[in-house]
């Protein structure tokens, strides 16, 4: 149905919701309650549990606890189709159309019963386009066109099916400044008809530009609600990050003057986006070089670059005295680069094979897993219980799989394999995210012991507090550029959040 | 003992996929025959494809096991790492062909021919394969794709060939045949008259034992089987992708390359229509499916479809069912496996996790 102009949409709230992963609260304690009518921003760093949080909304999840009310009703939906049901519509980040069929195709596809696939569905699509000013052409084929106009059609999709609150999942991400302004602008439009939208987001400009409320998660559960005009940036990036956690303070400068890693005018540049800008920064032996910055903002990039996963469009990358450009990741692994991948699922274990074999991965070529073209089972499973041992993984055994192990387990059974070996520069990202208090303060303890016995690292945090205490120095990267470097002995979290930003509050 | 309680469990977890995929098939087969409208009923079909094999029909079991067994693992190599070498049945034949060509030469004295025209075979099956692998790695091109379209070129290469350089001998065109001197006697454990088992039929011990060992204990291995169970991890860890799938795409040619081999030497000595066995490139991806792709599994596969096919020779003189009905069988048998592996794995994933619970909690909490 298309909704007339004066209905409006109905009040969503959602109360005390949790979610259990196996080894993992995703939500606990959620509560968010969004007005008709109104720009919703939910806000929190990645990992905060945001997007559980709107799957539950959405029906693709169940709650273990709490109850979605729509208008006063309480529903459980069972799948996405409950949810479109009572009005609720999601756009999803990566887009999901067929890019062979037209706009008007891809619009109807799946909603053939509303309004039939002929001239009603036409009539229905132009209206909308027309209504909420989506300059789109129903004919034209999906392939032709470019990201914005995809994120316009994939909104209409969800307003042709009756939504009236709308969840968009960091509908800016893939958008330049300009299409960031457009898409504002049919934003306000919806807003001004009667519907809801629920906004997520990490970038604080956009949502101080554009929300009507602010909800800010963390950790799972949701820790404070604002309203832009009486909360500054500053203050946002504080309640995202928080500053409740052990102090992971480093003592003296165990710095040294040999240089172990630089890199010269690294860039990337991802289709026409430059990705990585000019990158020149240094880590000498026994430094821990910080990377602070709001996600998303080309850190993943510069660390798959260092790992040899990505080529950089330009600029060199020196290991110690070897130029590694043109080496390949397992080639830079057996030059003793370390890797604590940030999704430690994808990149960091093999989740149905035993620890042991998992100690293995990264380290396939090297003592003590193995000889020549043989693979050392037996010194692979003696150091596996060595790590189990050492970084306290709790495991019954290490022919257990990697999947039936908590995240902290997991993580400490990657930072003992990573630490292995002695390398020689540790690439550490969001090394204790995900992980519990205790085990965050072990693994800081090894980033220490092996700083002071010369290790270089890049550590790239979410973690202010994380950053400030273990790094010799910080650099702050902003839209794929490093925009300046502090001392983290008088650094404040505040100054940081400035600098990450853009210098304003 | 802990290794050998955790062997045993994992053995019989395997087999119930394979179990209950083969009981659902014997449902649906009997089934098909039940409303097939012949005059033999189910039971007529069991008792025969369930009779004790003949002495014959015993060492056609063996032979066909074989072939199909070194098929499965060619196609293994490709599946454990992701790969999908759809082409084990044009890979084999063109290797077929080029190793009956060149052994028929007899350029080589004694066992140096049969070597060198297995090397050939070999060779032609993985520069077959090494085409696909090619297309894939500097032209994106899906390995399904070009491997199923280079199964239909290949025989038509052959033909090609066949047909201008073969030698006519009644209706059929053949290769010049081998020498006595390349023949290798086969062991005929029930008399001549019950055929033999061909020696060569151990290159499927062979090959068994080096997937086996090529996966379980070299770097190589590990490699092929990380890409498989996650690419990105295996990226992360430094495989090198293309690399990868141009080294798997070639070994798994190059076994496909020995499929009719030991047929070849054993039995036919010659190439022609009526002598070579097709379609075992595609029964072998079939076991290997069956077999998940495991070196004992798919013997097991093997054997099974291999008892299945020469046990239904039968079945057209002991009753009025088709032997093809056996095709049903086996297809259901794939299809049904394919889906019980998914749910045993699922199962086996939160079983594993719920015991680590029991046993030591802080595992999955912290």
């Amino acid at each position: 149905m298309v909704t007339s102009e004066t209905a409006l949409a109905p009040l969503v709230e959602l109360r005390d919701i949790g979610k259990r992963f196996p080894g993992v609260v995703a939500n606990h304690d959620v509560n968010v309650t969004i007005r008709p009518g109104t720009v919703h921003a939910l806000v929190g760093e990645n990992g905060a549990g945001k997007s559980t949080l709107m799957k539950i909304l959405y029906g693709v999840q169940r709650p273990d606890d709490g109850t979605v009310l729509v208008d006063g009703t309480e529903h459980a939906f069972k799948s996405p189709s409950d949810a479109i049901a009572v009005g609720i519509g999601m756009v999803f980040q990566h887009f999901m159309l067929a890019d062979n069929l037209t706009v008007l195709e891809n619009c109807v596809l799946g909603a053939e019963r509303i309004h039939g696939i002929a001239g009603k569905a036409r009539a229905a699509f132009v209206d909308l386009g027309q209504r909420f000013g989506f300059d789109l052409d129903p004919d034209a084929l999906v392939e032709d066109l470019g990201v914005a106009a995809r994120q316009r059609l994939e909104i209409v999709k969800v307003l042709y099916r009756g939504a009236q609150v709308i969840i968009l999942d960091e509908p800016t991400a893939v958008l330049v400044p300009q299409e960031v302004d457009q898409l504002f602008t049919n934003l306000r439009d919806l807003r001004a008809s009667g519907h809801s939208l629920l906004f997520i987001s990490h970038k604080l400009d956009e949502v101080l530009a554009i929300a009507d409320d602010i909800t800010v998660m963390r950790r799972g559960t949701t820790v404070g609600e604002a309203k832009p005009g009486s909360v500054t940036k500053r203050q946002l990036a504080e309640l995202m990050v928080g500053s409740e956690l052990p102090s992971p303070e480093t003592a003296e400068s165990t710095v040294q003057t040999r240089m172990m890693l630089s890199l010269a005018g690294v860039s990337l540049v991802v289709g026409e986006r430059s990705v990585l800008d000019g990158i020149d920064l240094t880590i000498h032996k026994g430094e821990v070089l910080g990377i602070a910055g709001v996600e998303g903002n080309g850190q993943t990039e510069l660390v798959e670059v260092i790992m040899g996963m990505t080529k950089p469009t330009s600029g060199a990358i020196v290991l110690g005295d070897v130029d590694v450009t043109a080496m390949s990741t397992r080639g830079r692994r057996e030059a003793g680069i370390g890797y604590i991948p940030e999704d430690r699922q994808r990149h960091g274990l093999l989740l149905d094979a035993p620890l042991w074999e998992n100690r293995i991965l990264g380290h396939q070529t090297q003592p003590p897993n193995a000889r020549g073209p043989w693979i050392d089972r037996r010194g692979a499973r003696r150091d596996t219980e060595r790590i189990v041992e050492q970084y306290d993984v709790r495991t019954p055994s290490i022919d257990t799989n990697a999947r039936a192990l908590s995240g902290g387990n997991q993580q400490k059974l990657i930072v003992g394999r990573e630490m292995s070996g002695d390398p020689v520069l540790l690439m550490a990202s969001h090394p204790t995210r995900g992980v519990d208090v205790g085990a965050q303060a072990a693994i800081w303890d090894h980033i220490r012991d092996a700083r002071k016995a010369g290790l270089a690292v890049l550590l790239i945090s979410a973690d202010l507090d994380e950053l400030i205490g273990l790094s010799d120095t910080i650099e702050v990267i902003l839209r794929g550029r490093l925009v300046g470097t502090f001392d983290p002995t008088t650094v404040t979290p505040a100054e940081l959040g400035t600098a990450m930003t853009g210098g304003h509050d | 003992m802990g290794w050998l309680v955790r062997a045993a469990r994992s053995t019989a977890t395997g087999l119930v996929a394979p179990l209950i995929a083969i009981l659902i098939s014997v449902i649906a087969t009997s089934l098909v025959i039940s409303i097939s409208g012949s005059d033999s009923g189910i039971g007529d079909f069991w008792r025969v494809m369930l009779s004790a094999p003949k002495d014959q029909t015993m060492v056609n079991i063996v032979n066909l096991a074989g072939e199909l067994y070194i098929a499965a693992v060619a196609a293994a190599i490709g599946f454990r790492m992701g790969l999908f070498n759809i082409g084990v049945e044009g890979q084999y034949g063109l290797a077929a062909y080029v190793g009956a060509v060149f052994a028929g030469g007899m350029f080589l004295p004694g066992p140096l021919n049969i070597i060198v025209a297995i090397l050939l075979a070999v060779l032609t099956g993985a520069a077959w394969a090494g085409i696909a692998a090619v297309l894939k790695v500097y032209r994106g091109v899906s390995e399904v794709i070009t491997t199923l379209m280079l199964n239909a070129i290949g025989p038509i290469i052959v033909t090609h060939f066949l047909n201008r350089y073969g030698q006519q001998t009644g209706y059929e065109i053949q290769t010049k045949p081998i020498g006595r001197s390349s023949w290798i006697a086969g062991w005929a454990p029930f008399g001549q008259d019950n055929g033999q088992i061909w020696t060569l039929g151990l290159i499927a011990v062979l090959v068994g034992a080096g997937f086996w060992l090529l996966l379980n204990r070299t770097r190589l291995g590990f490699d092929l089987r990380a890409t498989g169970a996650s690419a990105t991890a295996a990226a992360a860890s430094g495989v090198g992708a293309k690399k990868m799938v141009v080294v798997a795409m070639l070994l798994s040619g190059g076994v496909a390359g020995l499929v009719w081999i030991p047929e070849f030497f054993g039995g036919a000595h010659t190439y022609s229509s009526a002598t070579f066995t097709s379609n075992l490139g595609f029964t072998g991806l079939a076991v290997a499916l069956l077999g998940r792709n495991r070196a004992g599994g798919m013997a097991f596969g093997a054997l099974l479809f291999s008892w299945l096919t020469c046990q239904s020779d039968a079945l057209q003189i002991q009753t009025d069912i088709a032997p093809q009905i056996v095709e049903i069988t086996q297809g259901i048998t794939v299809l049904a496996v394919v889906v019980a592996y998914e749910l045993v794995q699922r199962y086996r994933a939160g079983a594993e996790q719920r015991a680590v619970a029991a046993v030591l909690p802080e595992a999955v909490s912290a």
